[in-house]
């Protein structure tokens, strides 16, 4: 009887429960979507009242921002190209702080990378081409990996805090590339901004075919890919969760907690020094001053905005690229000073971490507690 | 430059000079974040008010012609973004670390934004009292010619050292730094505390900004803060939260910066980039000889998230 009863009706419940199931699938991941979206757009308002309060029009330079950074598919080539290292400085960020570490000297990662490679290309020349730009990019992964290696080591064994290390780290890195450059390696052609020798056409990494982006963004994407497959579905990533939920927690489950940090930071590190070869052997031509030239710096946006998910990595760091790259063309055309985009930057970093306090305080996104308000 | 006449006395005595100069910063800011830290929160962000103090004073003082006036603009603009750091972190939820890292981000940006303006015109001097009038030695009286800036930020020094222990107030900072739940039964409001406290950490950073850009090496331009908000923040946790400690912390570190400089005023220019990084190993030194996995550091404040 029971069977007859209901039968009729199960494909309605069904169908409703499919429905429910759908709507709650959904509530529970958009709120990984809407809350740092709607940060965006408070960041952005606010950054307008800001560009209102110094007398100018917020529109003209929203639509300036637009032209320079995704108008046109030159300025879309120039932002992608401006996205590359960020994508990998953002790792630098991302990796340690699944791990619970705030690492924010990838700055000197990448200036180091790229005067290791800058050093290799320029030792190695007359070797095949092929075997030298792998050289170089190896070698400017190790030494950007020794060096924020260095500082996940003195996180775990001699518990000194990583975010202050790394970024004195990152000022010794700089004044070390500034020895180097204007001492041991510094080309006696390279008058007015001393430079490494310059690399040998055949060692510079080109452009993907059909677009004037070099390779460094297919790099940084696979890195993002990568260390997201690495994070989500090996067990060290699963391993690196745990420890970074809660480091006790982690050891009593006899992980190995202090490899875990020093092969994490030192990947990240490995990453941010990549994008200093990249900046090398495709934009700069030879090691110079122009290496610290920030991304470092953005890349720490770029992570938290991204909330230190590796694919989330890869929008915000086209996009903050995109905001980066017309830079120029708002100070050319608003007779605005170029920093600008810093102030603004600034202010969305601020905005996305107060979005914080946010989750898990609405209703809406969480299915368990809809029933109690119907 | 006259410096070979004394041989190489001159290195110490300019490494003396350049301590008790390059050090001022580095006292004001260090204090400002003592008071922070000791209430259980963490400012990093003072990197950001030291270059956005340095800028207002330097406007203020272009504008108005006083260097005093600067100072006050530097040490309110200081206030603010205190206050601002001590009012989002008391939302839940938000990390105190990383809104220092934005506001850093932001400070830098902003004096960036509005001290275009200034780089070029030049701004009166806070005065100095020279203390080495009595010699003839022009190194001497250049060493000994100490800004105004160096003696309250040694006199405050002692008297926070005091403050800390003797008074009401330090009391308060004390309990709600050492443990939020004490403070609450005593009815205390740790966040009120906390928010005064950066706000106070926050306006002595400003005026650590101001010493940068009106005495030394007395000029705005963006490069003119290099590290040293964040140096000032590994040197609180070296001095254990010690406002003496501090001011001898900074000494040490002044005389760390001077090194590259003195060396060069004798001739010796070889390695001078890697001199010029003396201050930043020294303090990468200093941690890892004072910071063990095993224990707590002595004298930190129980609330304080950088040491857990």
């Amino acid at each position: 009887m029971t069977d007859m009863v209901s039968s009729p009706d199960m494909p309605g419940i069904l169908e409703a429960r499919g429905y429910r199931a759908a709507l709650e699938w959904i509530a529970r991941r958009a709120e990984a979507f809407v809350i740092p979206l709607a940060a965006l757009v408070v960041g952005m308002v606010l950054f307008s009242l800001f560009i209102l309060a110094v007398g100018r029009s917020p529109v003209q330079l929203y639509e300036t921002m637009w032209r320079g950074g995704f108008g046109s598919w030159f300025s879309i080539q120039n932002s992608l190209s401006r996205g590359a290292p960020l994508l990998l400085a953002a790792l630098c960020v991302a990796l340690p702080a699944r791990l619970g570490l705030v690492v924010i000297g990838g700055e000197g990662a990448i200036v180091l990378g790229g005067v290791t490679a800058a050093a290799i290309g320029v030792v190695l020349n007359g070797a095949p081409s092929f075997l030298v730009i792998l050289l170089m990019g190896v070698g400017g992964a190790a030494a950007g990996g020794i060096w924020i290696g260095a500082v996940g080591a003195l996180r775990h064994y001699r518990a000194v805090n990583e975010t202050i290390s790394s970024l004195l780290m990152a000022y010794i890195a700089i004044a070390l590339m500034n020895h180097l450059v204007e001492g041991p390696l510094r080309d006696p052609a390279s008058l007015n901004k001393p430079s490494t020798q310059p690399l040998s056409d055949v060692y510079r990494v080109g452009n993907i075919p059909g677009m004037e982006v070099h390779w460094g963004l297919v790099v940084g994407i696979l890195a993002c890919v990568l260390s997201w497959l690495l994070i989500e579905k090996t067990r060290w990533g699963f391993a690196a969760r745990i420890a970074g939920g809660n480091v006790r927690a982690a050891q009593v489950q006899g992980l190995a907690v202090g490899p875990l940090i020093v092969g994490f930071t030192a990947l990240a590190g490995g990453f941010a020094g990549l994008a200093g070869m990249v900046e090398v052997a495709a934009v700069q031509g030879s090691a110079n001053g122009s290496l610290a030239a920030g991304y470092g710096y953005t890349g720490i946006l770029v992570a938290f905005l991204a909330r230190h998910n590796p694919l989330a990595i890869i929008p915000v760091a086209i996009l903050l690229g995109g905001i980066d790259a017309s830079g120029g063309l708002i100070q050319r055309r608003m007779d605005l000073p170029d920093a600008t985009v810093l102030v603004l930057q600034g202010m969305l970093f601020i905005v996305v971490l107060f979005s914080e306090t946010f989750y898990g305080r609405f209703k809406l996104f969480n299915p368990d507690l809809w029933q109690r308000s119907t | 430059m006259e410096a070979t006449d004394i041989g190489l006395w001159g290195v110490p005595l300019a490494m003396l000079g350049g301590a008790i100069r390059v050090s001022t910063p580095f006292i004001f800011v260090s204090l400002g974040e003592a008071i922070t830290e000791r209430s259980g929160r963490i400012n990093l962000g003072l990197e950001g008010t030291l270059v956005f103090g340095a800028m207002s004073a330097y406007a203020v003082a272009v504008m108005t012609g006083s260097p005093w006036l600067g100072l006050l603009a530097a040490s309110v603009a200081g206030l603010c973004f205190g206050l601002f750091h001590g009012w989002i972190c008391k939302f839940p939820k938000v990390n105190d670390i990383a809104i220092g890292i934005a506001l850093m981000l932001f400070g830098t940006g902003l004096a960036f934004f509005f001290g275009k303006p200034f780089i070029q015109p030049s701004a009166p001097d806070l005065p100095a009292i020279p203390f080495g009038a009595w010699s003839d030695i022009p190194q001497v009286q250049a060493a000994l010619n100490v800004n105004v800036l160096f003696l309250i930020g040694a006199a405050l020094a002692v008297f926070l050292w005091w403050a800390f222990r003797n008074t009401r107030i330090g009391l308060i900072v004390r309990v709600v730094g050492d443990s939020a739940d004490a403070a609450l039964a005593m009815g205390l409001n740790p966040s009120t505390v906390r928010l005064l406290a950066t706000g106070v950490g926050g306006a002595l950073a400003g005026i650590g900004g101001a010493y940068l850009s009106l005495y030394y090496p007395g000029s705005w331009t963006e490069r003119i803060s290099s590290g040293q908000g964040l140096m000032a923040v590994a040197l609180v946790i070296f001095a254990r939260w010690n406002p003496l400690g501090c001011f001898a912390a900074a000494l040490l570190f002044g005389g760390a910066g001077a090194l590259g400089p003195a060396l060069q005023s004798v001739g010796v220019t070889q390695g001078y980039y890697l001199f010029y990084a003396a201050p930043y190993i020294l303090t990468l030194i200093i941690m890892i000889a004072t910071s063990s996995p095993n224990r707590t550091l002595a004298g930190a404040p129980g609330e304080l998230s950088i040491t857990k």
